[in-house]
């Protein structure tokens, strides 16, 4: 069914703060704390007070119940608020869902926060093994399915269908560990070798521990406002331009796993900003394991599906000069991946390189369009995806 | 369908049964896979629920299943956690069942190392046992 009235958000509103907490291991805060510390530093960045915010975004990781816990904790009136809960696809669906509230005149000032202590607080990644009630439950929680598994599945899949390589996917490591190596802050901050990668430690055949993410504590928030509201700031804003978000799920049965909901995401986000890949300068990519970045860039269409093992394999991902560059603070698999969701830090980046303000050695020159892109759930059964494209405020 | 899986060392934990999946397990524990068939479509669907993904139906009717399938795809868990750890090296799989669904489970009766798996494997169904009864779906190979 077509949608009627139909406007789209591009330009409907521009993200004006964003804020990475510097610390990966965070002993001595509480949850709630770390939300505070990461929305205190994005409204900051931004110019504005926790008194000028109107619309709360959380997802699964905020703590009590959510939005009404948070707005208790900090004394705030809202106009609005939305705990979409996709995993860690949750933040840049929230970035569109904030524009779209903005566009209907509903909020001005919104805030999104991420916080969470896997490292700390003994929090290892969850599947839907901790959601008691799910339907599925009692069909996939018999075979110790752990999340490296459930990826491991779609790589060798994509391996078998399309001749995709360990090593190829271990250059999707060693470029955001050459990031990272630019990172001060970032939980492993040295530069790794395809040997490495294919050295370390096997966790689920074919991914080794190097395949995987970082598990940090830690957090980030952004704002998003109206127009309006940012040529009132001094700072510099990015735009945001184009939103798409999809579930990708079993299909009753009849899962394919060399692709993820990017599919559909990823369209719906170019069109509704009026641009293709080839005009993207820089790419924040959801990189939970190698596999899922390969898949996420064949479904958005930086290459043809299947040939993502050649498209990684020269460099391409690696900035300031490859094809591609992604992830230039190191990503989830080197820098950070704080809750065990890499959503947030997702669009952080993308923010630091629309502004030029990534890590020295990582800026894109000129880079006025970006793509930042999550995946919540997992690839080889349910997943959220979200896709927003992001540009300088002229764009 | 042979019923007895061979040796191996996987954890059995008792299934959450509920009024939608009650037949899959009552069959379960006789050792039979049943699979829920759409009354209005004849679609097979898998995980069992009262519903029809592909025409939206609540009209499901079940029947046995051969237990035979081929590998889509599976790896080889050697890290993992808690009584899972324990029993690590161990298979996981997808198994594309003759009636059609992709069904989690592990491979079971062969050695993890095995060239023999592959992708493409043709197995068949066998069943371990909870302390209650009830029966855990697990493949071996044909
Ligand atoms: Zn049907």
């Amino acid at each position: 069914m077509p949608a009627t009235g139909h406007t789209g958000i591009r330009g409907a509103a521009h993200i004006a703060g964003a804020y990475e907490h510097p610390r990966r291991e965070i002993p001595d805060r509480t949850v709630a704390q770390i939300h505070t510390e990461v929305a205190a530093g994005a409204l900051a960045d931004a110019g504005l007070q926790f008194s000028d915010v109107d619309a709360y975004f959380c997802a699964g990781d905020a703590p009590g119940f959510g939005p009404l816990s948070m707005a208790d904790y900090w004394g705030l009136e809202l106009r609005w608020f939305d705990t979409t809960e996709v995993g860690g696809s949750s933040y840049l669906a929230h970035v569109g869902h904030a524009a779209a509230a903005v566009a209907a005149g509903k909020c001005q000032v919104a805030l999104v926060t991420l916080a969470g202590r896997p490292r700390t607080g003994g929090r290892r990644p969850g599947g839907s093994g901790r959601i008691p009630d799910a339907p599925e439950i009692g069909f996939e929680n018999q075979f110790g399915l752990s999340i490296p598994a459930n990826y491991a599945l779609a790589a060798r899949r994509h391996m078998y269908e399309f001749g995709t390589t360990s090593a190829q996917l271990a250059e999707i490591k060693v470029a955001a560990s050459i990031h990272a190596s630019h990172n001060p802050h970032a939980f492993l901050p040295r530069e790794v070798t395809v040997e490495e990668v294919l050295e370390s430690p096997m966790v689920a055949d074919p991914l080794h521990r190097l395949d995987c993410c970082v598990i940090t504590d830690g957090g980030g928030a952004v704002v998003v406002v109206s127009p309006e509201v940012a040529a009132d700031l001094d700072r510099t804003t990015v735009k945001v331009l184009g939103h798409g978000e999809a579930p990708k799920h079993t299909t009753g049965g009849r899962p394919d796993l060399t692709f993820t909901g990017a599919r559909w995401s990823g369209p719906a986000a170019f069109a509704e900003a009026g641009v293709t890949p080839e005009d993207i300068d820089y790419v924040s990519i959801y990189d939970s394991f190698t596999i899922t970045v390969l898949e996420t860039l064949e479904d958005l269409g930086f290459c043809p599906k299947g040939e993502g093992g050649r498209f990684v394999s020269d460099g391409a991902l690696v900035a300031p000069h490859g094809r591609l560059p992604f992830n230039t603070d190191g990503g989830g698999l080197c820098n950070n991946h704080p809750a065990n969701r890499g959503g947030m830090t997702k669009i952080i980046e993308a923010v630091r390189q629309l502004r030029g303000e990534a890590n020295p050695g990582t800026q894109v020159p000129d880079c006025r369009l970006a793509l930042a892109h999550g995946t919540g759930g997992a690839l080889a059964t349910r997943m959220g995806s979200a896709t927003l494209i992001l540009g300088q405020e002229d764009a | 369908m042979t019923t007895t899986p061979p040796d191996n060392h996987l954890p059995v934990t008792e299934p959450p049964v509920n009024s939608e999946t009650a037949p899959y397990w009552e069959a379960a524990a006789e050792g039979r896979l049943a699979l829920p068939r759409c009354e209005q479509c004849g679609y097979v669907i898998w995980y069992p629920r009262q519903f029809c993904p592909e025409c939206s139906s609540t009209e499901i009717g079940w029947f046995d299943a051969s237990g035979r399938g081929t590998v889509y795809s599976f790896t080889v868990t050697r890290k993992s956690w808690g009584e899972w750890g324990q029993a690590a090296p161990f298979v996981i799989a997808y198994v594309e069942l003759a009636e059609g669904p992709r069904v989690l489970t592990n491979i079971v009766g062969v050695d993890p190392d095995d060239e023999r798996l592959t992708i493409g494997m043709e197995v068949t169904a066998v069943w371990d046992r909870t302390p209650e009864g009830q029966g855990i779906l697990r493949f071996t190979p044909l």
